[in-house]
């Protein structure tokens, strides 16, 4: 599903590397928490993973593609296959919530009649039957961020990508997220999650890999949120 | 691709952006009105240099008794009329010379007189014999002027060689002056627009960045994200490429049909052909600048 091959990423005029020699492997269906303190090289972990970035060396495997030798123009395919899903949930204010899950599909040209079936499925999915016809303003953060999940979700993408999903959230509301997304993994998808809650990952028990300074230090299986700093 | 998606998206960006539309539109239409009179004028000129240079002539004047004080070329008198043979002879002998006349003084005396009026005071204090002989040449290739002149103008009995072309070639200066001015004019005025463009785009890429951002992650094609831009850049253009026909029929139809016509019947105008030749042109121009503009600054605004 993917692999990271010795993967280094310096970015130019910074010195260090976000990324220093990563190499790993994530299996179909996993659920993986990405952690690490801020600037420890998550983000751009996830931006490699989006090829919004290309590494500096090494190789990333996603999909069974090698990003590197993805044409630019390939590269919007590939992401049809990815969901993801931000810490400030990226809705269009403009739109209610069927059109903002709706315009994901639009935007890849999808016919309207498989459209119409598949928003209301998912947004029943995530728990937002009834709420279709909302504004983004009207609903709490919860709920926004379930909007934005059905968004990443409705293409029935592979692999699930979310960037601190929780981060904007009090911990209660963030339970439900994260059981949501637990159900999304047992569909299949795979999840990176990348989170600073520590709570979160000690409950949950799942794969953890921590990052620290752009180095990968720890890698378990069943893991917790890491050693108290 | 979802054709009332993609125009749903362009009316919401025209309609945002709609003071910068206005002013694309505007400098778009203005050029292009520019762009296109200038063809026409240039059409007109050379249409117009068609029609006199057939008309015009070289003239050989000959000298006359009065001449011999006041011009040093005829300081011998007037011409002879075996003077007169020789260079009708040789005129006729010369390969440019398409048509040789011989005009008498009288007959210099009737257009005078024509010219300038019966009743014209200056027109009554000429006598026919003040009037002077010439030889009308008309030539082949009307620039050849130099050719005659050179055989002619030192000849006993020749006065002077006169061009009359050279009268003829100020106003076609003029006019060609004009027209590189309406050039000049209409290249600023289309730097203008497609700066105008370029901000609008930048602009609307700015407002829709969160869309394009979604679009992005969710594999929208980069086709598909910029299409909106740059066909909101197309429509802008052609209606003000519209609008700059508009300008033309009307230039053509009030200042050449309905005024020019009437007061000035030695030129003839170009018609309703030239000017329609020049429309679909000018829709051409109004459609693809703004189109290729907006997309070099997308490549510069928005990342895809």
């Amino acid at each position: 599903m993917i692999r990271f091959d010795n993967v280094s990423k310096s970015y130019p005029k910074q010195n260090r590397p976000a990324l220093r020699d990563v190499s790993l492997e994530i299996e179909k269906g996993e659920f993986v928490f990405l952690v690490g303190s801020s600037g420890s090289g998550k983000s751009t972990f996830l931006r490699l993973l989006l090829r919004e970035e290309r590494a500096s060396t090494g190789q990333v495997h996603v999909l069974g593609k090698d990003l590197a030798r993805l044409s630019n123009w390939k590269v919007p395919q590939m992401r049809r296959q990815l969901g993801t899903v931000f810490q400030d949930f990226r809705l269009l204010p403009s739109k209610t919530v069927s059109e903002n899950v709706a315009f994901a599909l639009e935007v890849i040209g999808k016919p309207r009649g498989e459209i119409r079936k598949a928003v209301p499925q998912v947004l029943e999915l995530v728990g937002l039957g009834g709420k279709e016809s909302r504004m983004p303003g009207e609903l709490s953060g919860g709920e926004q961020q379930r909007v934005a999940i059905a968004r990443a979700f409705v293409n029935r993408p592979m692999l699930l990508i979310a960037d601190e999903p929780t981060g904007n959230l009090d911990p209660q509301t963030s339970v439900g997220i994260m059981k949501l997304l637990d159900r999304i993994n047992r569909t299949g998808t795979t999840v990176i999650m990348a989170t600073h809650d520590q709570q979160i990952v000690d409950q949950m028990r799942k794969r953890v890999i921590e990052l620290e300074q752009g180095r990968l230090v720890r890698d378990q299986s069943r893991g917790v949120y890491g050693y108290q700093h | 691709m979802r054709a009332q998606f993609v125009l749903s998206e362009i009316g919401v960006g025209l309609r945002r952006n709609l003071t910068m539309t206005f002013a694309v539109i505007v400098s778009v239409a203005l050029s292009l009105a520019l762009f296109g009179g200038s063809l026409l004028m240039r059409e007109q000129v050379s249409t117009m240099k068609g029609f006199w240079y057939d008309k015009v002539n070289v003239s050989i004047y000959l000298c006359n008794k009065t001449d011999a004080q006041s011009f040093p070329a005829c300081a011998k008198g007037a011409a002879t009329e075996d003077q007169k043979k020789e260079i009708r002879a040789d005129l006729e002998k010369m390969a440019v010379v398409q048509k040789v006349q011989f005009e008498t003084s009288d007959e210099a005396y009737k257009h005078y007189k024509e010219q300038f009026g019966k009743n014209s005071p200056i027109a009554a204090s000429v006598t026919p014999d003040q009037m002077q002989e010439s030889f009308r040449i008309k030539l082949k290739d009307p620039t050849k002027f130099q050719v005659i002149s050179t055989a002619f103008s030192e000849r006993p009995g020749v006065q002077m060689v006169q061009d009359q072309k050279d009268v003829l070639s100020d106003l076609f200066n003029l006019l060609n002056g004009m027209n590189f001015a309406a050039l000049g004019v209409m290249c600023l005025m289309l730097v203008v627009a497609l700066m105008l463009i370029v901000n609008t785009v930048r602009v609307s890429a700015f407002s829709r960045r969160r869309e394009t951002g979604i679009m992005r992650l969710v594999g929208a094609s980069s086709f598909y994200i910029q299409i909106p831009f740059v066909m909101e850049a197309a429509f802008a253009g052609l209606l003000g490429a519209g609008l700059a026909c508009v300008l033309l029929v009307s230039g053509q139809y009030f200042l050449v049909n309905n005024w020019l016509v009437n007061h000035i019947d030695v030129i003839t105008f170009i018609g309703w052909d030239a000017v329609l030749a020049k429309l679909p042109l000018v829709l051409a121009m109004g459609l693809l600048m703004p189109a290729l503009a907006a997309f070099a600054a997308l490549r510069k605004y928005l990342k895809v």
